[in-house]
């Protein structure tokens, strides 16, 4: 991707014709980067880039939770840039990089790095996600304040692909956080329960095939666990990935008691069953695994009614000689980044109609605006009006597109949509009022290198 | 004729009597002087092992020579795999080879199913993690036949290690094909998940199943291994507990009726799920199912192979 120097101010931009939350159509001037002016019909400065809205919705754009961009260490599966690129094309305007690279994410030097190479391809704001443990290892605690401190400026921190299963240790991070306004985002599982050679929810079907079951209450007896433990010593926990419905149970449960619990869910596990893992094709191969339909029925409701805060992808890539293995042995997870909103249309806007209530409006919520808070984002998942940073994405609702594995921004091809037709088109993308993408195409990138006039963003999220 | 032989499901009623027939007539040729038939001439067979198997892989390397297959074995564990090949480039250059068929065994279940989405030729599954092992199922079947005749309505008792045993999920579903009737016997702990949905009874008490009390009467009962390998512990407190609730003691072989055989599909833990009593009495079929195998994977062999081109005259008149 070829990036011409940027201006020291990017230009106007007049999103014309545009429904902001879905609601009526307005014109939305950017100028600074902010939102600078919203009204009915409004005229384009001089030089303004005007970009036809097509009275597609205006949302804030999407932070992703969980995101596992795999640089350092396995960048013939994805880059920092490839998945930035991925995720401006789904929407995205920030993506929480987790830890388990190689090396792991677990000092202020390795999670610096991540944010430099994220602010170099300036497509999405790549947030680091710091290790709990020293090499996700689950003994010690990771450098956790360094991190906090550092550039990077650390708010999530999570061991994602282990549990932090020891509850000392557990609390002892808990308490940790609470200095720097951080949160714990748990992988929930038991490892004695899901150990090792878990693959396939354990049921009948992991029975008939014969692969190792991976029970539901290796999630839930965690999470049961950590909230309590979140209760006792105050802390903010996120939870990562819900998969089952005794889960969100006992989400509602801890919610309802007061306690600083939140957690997201992958748009894949609203809407994928574990049915699908009687050919035994790895591709749908994830962690936690695909669970039976009661489950991603009460995974819907959770998130319609709140008890789930946030969707988050789980961006899995994997380069093909990691999946062209037998079940078993393939890598755990599936891109997530550029099919996100379409696969949680699909789930959660059955035959156009909103399910549970579930509207534009809590889709921005659960896209942006929670997951924006959770991991104190600034400038993002900002409602949209005047002087607001203008990080929005404007989607057509009535588009439809084919995904192709091999025509994704990601290096990989991990994903089991290659084929299908999904709702929602992802139009026009602006981070900090840049276009990322135009036309539903990457746009050329503008280099931030060397601006950091948007810092003065900071601050303004909350 | 199916394609390849992946699972006991893939065997409907005619598809499993035919091939058992066959069987019956490859039977026959162990007892001459010259075994062999020149039914699988020209043909290449590999015998492509991820996993160690000295029983198995004999047994599909005996009945493609007798068929006048030429027979490679190839044994993938420690050699490409372990250098970190993928299973599609492991396959797919085996395969680049020529080869007619493949039989395949894997650690891991399901790997047998992948490859034939990479190869154009019939795959076999000669055993697949805890999943399925169909010819295992039908040279059972074979044994049984001959001990039993008609399986319609027969009582077959599966006792041990379900959870991962191949050899039972594969017994279940053919078992209930041919209209056998089958209790699984087994602690809660190796009991599979999902078990109740499938085309059997169940029960944790041996002692009442074998009398005839839980079921009715037992036609047959099949010892399976206690995998001791695959359990990463506490499936139960210690192997006399074991023996004491699962093991085919003396007193339980007594149990049985005069006409029930024994089977086990080996090796055999003596002491553990069956003692030496009982697994060199007379009622141990034991190694007349190692002898079927061979005929039941001539069998398989012929009709992948061969059974499209060659009309069943043809195999009577060679075996003749």
């Amino acid at each position: 991707m070829s990036r011409p120097t940027s201006d020291q101010q990017p230009r106007p931009i007049l999103l014309r014709g545009v429904r902001p939350l879905g609601g009526d159509v307005v014109d939305v001037l950017v100028s600074d980067g902010r939102i600078a002016q919203l009204g009915a019909t409004l005229d384009a400065p001089e030089h303004a880039l005007v970009v036809d809205g097509e009275q597609g919705v205006l949302l804030p754009s999407f932070v992703d939770l969980h995101t596992h961009l795999r640089e350092p260490g396995r960048e013939d599966a994805e880059t920092i840039e490839s998945g930035s690129a991925a995720a401006a094309l789904g929407g995205f305007g920030c993506v929480h990089a987790m830890a388990n690279t190689s090396p792991v994410g677990d000092t202020a030097e390795i999670v610096e790095q991540v944010h430099r190479r994220g602010r170099r391809a300036g497509l999405v704001d790549v947030r680091p996600v710091g290790a709990v443990s020293k090499g996700l290892a689950g003994i010690e605690l990771a450098e956790i304040g360094n991190m906090a401190r550092s550039a990077a400026g650390v708010r999530v921190f999570s061991d994602d692909g282990h549990c932090v299963s020891d509850a000392r240790l557990m609390r002892r991070a808990l308490e940790y956080i609470k200095p720097f306004d951080a949160v714990v985002a748990q992988h929930a599982q038991d490892p004695r329960l899901a150990d090792a050679a878990s693959c396939a929810h354990e049921g009948e079907l992991s029975g008939k095939l014969g692969l190792p079951g991976w029970p539901s209450v290796a999630e839930e007896s965690v999470i049961a666990r950590d909230v309590m433990l979140a209760e006792h010593t105050g802390s903010r926990l996120h939870v990562c990935h819900v998969s089952t419905a005794g889960s969100v149970e006992v989400i509602r449960w801890a919610k309802q008691r007061g306690i600083d619990v939140t957690a997201e869910v992958t748009p894949h596990h609203l809407l994928l069953t574990v049915d699908l893992l009687a050919d035994y094709d790895p591709v749908f191969k994830v962690n936690p695994p695909l669970r039976p339909h009661e489950d991603v029925l009460a995974l819907r409701a959770g998130l319609a009614d709140g008890t789930i805060d946030a969707v988050a992808t789980d961006h899995a890539p994997h380069a093909a000689h990691d999946k062209d293995h037998a079940f078993a042995d393939a890598a755990f997870g599936m891109l997530g980044l550029q099919t996100a909103l379409g696969v949680v249309l699909q789930a959660m806007f059955a035959d156009g109609r909103p399910v549970d209530g579930f509207g534009w409006a809590e889709l921005s919520d659960r896209m942006s605006v929670r997951p924006a808070r959770i991991g104190r984002v600034a400038g993002h998942g900002r409602p949209i009006a005047v002087g607001e940073p203008a990080n929005l994405t404007v989607i057509d609702p009535d588009g439809r597109w084919r995904v192709v594995a091999a025509e994704l921004a990601s290096l990989s091809s991990n994903t089991p949509y290659s084929g299908s037709v999904l709702p929602g088109v992802v139009r026009t993308t602006l981070l900090r009022g840049r276009p990322t993408v135009l036309d539903a195409r990457l746009a050329v990138a503008e280099a931030l290198d060397g601006h950091d006039d948007f810092d003065d963003l900071v601050g303004l999220s909350r | 004729m199916i394609r390849h032989l992946l699972s006991a499901a893939d065997l409907d009623l005619a598809t499993a009597t035919t091939l058992l027939d066959s069987a019956e007539q490859m039977f026959a040729i162990q007892h001459r002087e010259v075994k062999k038939l020149p039914t699988l001439r020209g043909r290449t067979v590999v015998n492509l092992f991820f996993e160690d198997s000295t029983r198995t892989r004999s047994s599909f390397e005996i009945a493609g020579k007798w068929l006048s297959a030429d027979v490679i074995n190839i044994s993938a564990k420690g050699s490409s795999v372990s250098k970190g090949e993928s299973l599609r480039d492991t396959a797919l250059t085996v395969a680049a080879m020529g080869v007619d068929a493949l039989v395949v065994r894997h650690a891991s279940s399901g790997a047998v199913a992948r490859i034939t989405e990479w190869v154009q030729c019939p795959v076999i599954n000669a055993g697949d993690g805890t999943h399925e092992h169909p010819t295992q199922a039908l040279l059972d079947a074979f044994s049984l036949r001959q001990r039993l005749g008609e399986l319609r309505g027969r009582h077959v008792v599966i006792v041990g290690d379900l959870t991962h045993s191949r050899v039972a999920r594969s017994n279940v579903l053919l078992l209930a094909t041919l209209g056998a009737r089958v209790t699984l016997v087994a602690p809660p702990t190796l009991m599979p998940s999902g078990v109740a949905s499938w085309k059997c009874d169940r029960s944790w008490d041996l002692d009442d199943v074998l009398c005839g009390r839980a079921f009715g009467d037992v036609d047959a009962v099949m010892m399976l291994r206690v995998q001791r390998e695959r359990m990463s512990g506490g499936y139960f407190p210690t192997e006399r507990e074991y023996a004491i609730g699962y093991g085919l003691s003396p007193r339980r072989l007594a149990l049985l009726p005069e006409h029930a055989p024994v089977l086990h599909p080996g090796p055999m833990n003596r002491g553990l799920e069956i003692s030496s009593a009982a697994a060199d009495s007379a009622r141990s079929i034991v190694l007349d199912q190692v002898k079927a195998g061979v005929a039941v994977r001539m069998s398989v062999l012929y009709h992948l192979l061969a059974g499209d081109q060659q009309p069943a005259p043809v195999l009577e008149e060679a075996v003749r």
